[in-house]
């Protein structure tokens, strides 16, 4: 279970998250919806603790991410896939071992077997035939694949999803949608994503939680969040630039 | 008013130097942490031993040998006014190992390897892979920047061994081909005037430079921002600290190391 309570965290001047609170429970499926630059992505990252929170905490299992060591921290991330936004995948090695990569740290596998695993977990996300050639022969859509092939090699019980769907054409995005729940039903895998992407939150989530002015404004079931009352809630949703929500840097 | 304005300028000029070097030093310091610790990434090692050393091999020997010429070529004509050429073999070997070898050596490698490195790191950096890396439990420090460091620690002197050897060589084809000196009067003047502390006290100082260039390269690329204008910053910011670093610590290295 994973468990955030009143976590801040501030750039310089610019107070990101102001006491964001939510709650995920095992085997869940949560979308965090937001704007540009609401602070999905910080929040994101301080889950699987890239960054340490100002004040408040991220609990997991009930252990405090921000209080271990590196040691302890690089263990517990064996609990974790993160999928990245921008794939994020190593453009020095080919498709199989990036896939491969944490069993070649973490076990004493041989690469014969790590290739077969690697080829599995490639399979399981759609891609066969592709673990020789290198990541820049691939498309985005096919990247976010492997991306996630390597985020499930170790069978991880959390995963993360960065804008899974962004960047990609609507059946691409749909395609991706569809793993997603997949990889929840097949693994059992709690998961958090964050997304401005409304269609692919309705999809995937079990519920979900708007972020908005560093804080959580409102959770509920896809169906509660179509049928808010909250008028930031629905003018998001609807897609619409006219409402309570203040665009940076653009005057009405 | 004007002394306060021209306090808090200085204090700001002053503040981020003072602040990098911290950064870096921290940085040296959880490297150090880092290199004692298994795993150890033994091929990741071999593959930057090979980027820094073998790769930069060609460059080394080319600079290397024409430097010997060159110091071979100047020497000989400037002491011929007064008499004095049988020095030349003297002057090309000490100036070689205690000085030209090292330092040459080392603009040569962060210009080459150095260069590569911030754009590499700093391109992991922008693209998430090292955050990607430590989601993967693996640390970044260890997996990425011990191997350069410590390559660069061990191939800097041995490439300025070669380099020491091979301009060596040419100040004697210079002297002795071109010149039509004496061959004996060059080689006796080589080996009776180098000492064994001039060669090892010059690798010291490419042990100092290739731990700093590696360091200060990675340090660079690896924190990166700001896309690809931002690796692109990195990169000529780490090529132009490694150089003063190399140049201004040479200063301080060889008043300690000769004096």
């Amino acid at each position: 279970m994973i468990e955030i309570i009143d976590l801040h965290k501030s750039f310089g001047k610019n107070h990101v998250l102001r006491g964001v609170n939510l709650k995920v429970d095992k085997g869940e499926s949560v979308v965090v919806l937001g704007g540009s630059g609401s602070g999905k992505t910080v929040l994101l990252r301080q889950i699987i603790g890239l960054s340490k929170p100002d004040k408040g905490t991220v609990m997991i299992d009930g252990i405090e991410i921000s209080r271990l060591n590196e040691n302890e921290l690089n263990e517990f991330r064996k609990k974790f896939g993160m999928l990245f936004q921008s794939s994020a995948l190593f453009d020095s090695m080919s498709v199989w071992e990036n896939v491969g990569f944490a069993l070649r740290q973490h076990t004493k596998l041989h690469d014969a077997e790590i290739k077969e695993i690697a080829r599995e977990k490639l399979k399981l996300v759609g891609l066969v035939g592709v673990e020789d050639i290198m990541p820049s022969e691939l498309s985005g859509g096919m990247r976010k694949r492997v991306g996630l092939a390597r985020a499930i090699a170790i069978e991880p019980e959390i995963l993360l999803y960065d804008e899974p769907t962004t960047g990609l054409d609507p059946i691409m995005a749909d395609a991706i949608n569809d793993l997603i729940i997949e990889m929840r039903e097949k693994l059992n895998i709690t998961s958090i994503a964050i997304t401005h992407d409304i269609k692919s939150a309705y999809k995937i989530a079990d519920r979900i939680a708007m972020l908005y002015n560093g804080i959580i404004i409102e959770t509920g079931t896809p169906q509660e969040i179509k049928n808010t009352s909250n008028p930031v809630v629905r003018q998001f949703i609807e897609g619409s630039a006219v409402g309570p929500i203040v665009l940076e840097g653009v005057k009405r | 008013m004007f002394i306060i304005k021209a306090i808090e300028s200085l204090g700001s000029a002053v503040k981020y130097p003072v602040e990098e070097t911290g950064r870096i030093i921290l940085l040296w310091c959880s490297t150090l942490r880092w290199i004692i610790r298994p795993p150890f990434y033994i091929r990741n090692t071999f593959k930057q031993m090979s980027e820094i050393g073998v790769n930069s091999l060609p460059v080394v020997l080319i600079t290397a040998v024409f430097t010997g010429m060159v110091l071979a070529l100047q020497s000989y004509t400037s002491f011929k006014r007064f008499g004095a050429e049988g020095l030349v073999g003297s002057v090309v070997a000490l100036s070689l190992t205690r000085e030209l070898g090292p330092v040459l050596t080392a603009l040569i490698v962060t210009g080459r390897a150095g260069a590569a490195m911030a754009a590499e790191l700093g391109t992991m950096r922008v693209t998430e892979q090292i955050d990607a890396l430590e989601t993967l439990a693996t640390n970044p420090i260890k997996y990425l920047i011990v191997p350069r460091f410590l390559s660069g620690l061990i191939m800097l002197p041995l490439l300025t061994v070669i380099a020491d050897i091979v301009g060596i060589i040419g100040g004697y084809f210079v002297t002795v081909v071109i010149f039509g000196a004496s061959k004996v009067t060059y080689i006796r003047m080589t080996w009776d005037n180098l000492e064994l502390s001039d060669i090892y006290n010059g690798l010291i100082k490419a042990c100092f430079f290739g731990a700093a260039l590696s360091l200060i390269c990675c340090y660079k690329g690896f924190y990166a921002r700001g896309g690809a204008e931002g690796v692109g910053r990195a990169t000529t910011g780490a090529v132009v600290l490694s150089f003063m670093t190399i140049l201004i610590s040479d200063y301080f290295l060889s008043a300690w190391l000769f004096v």
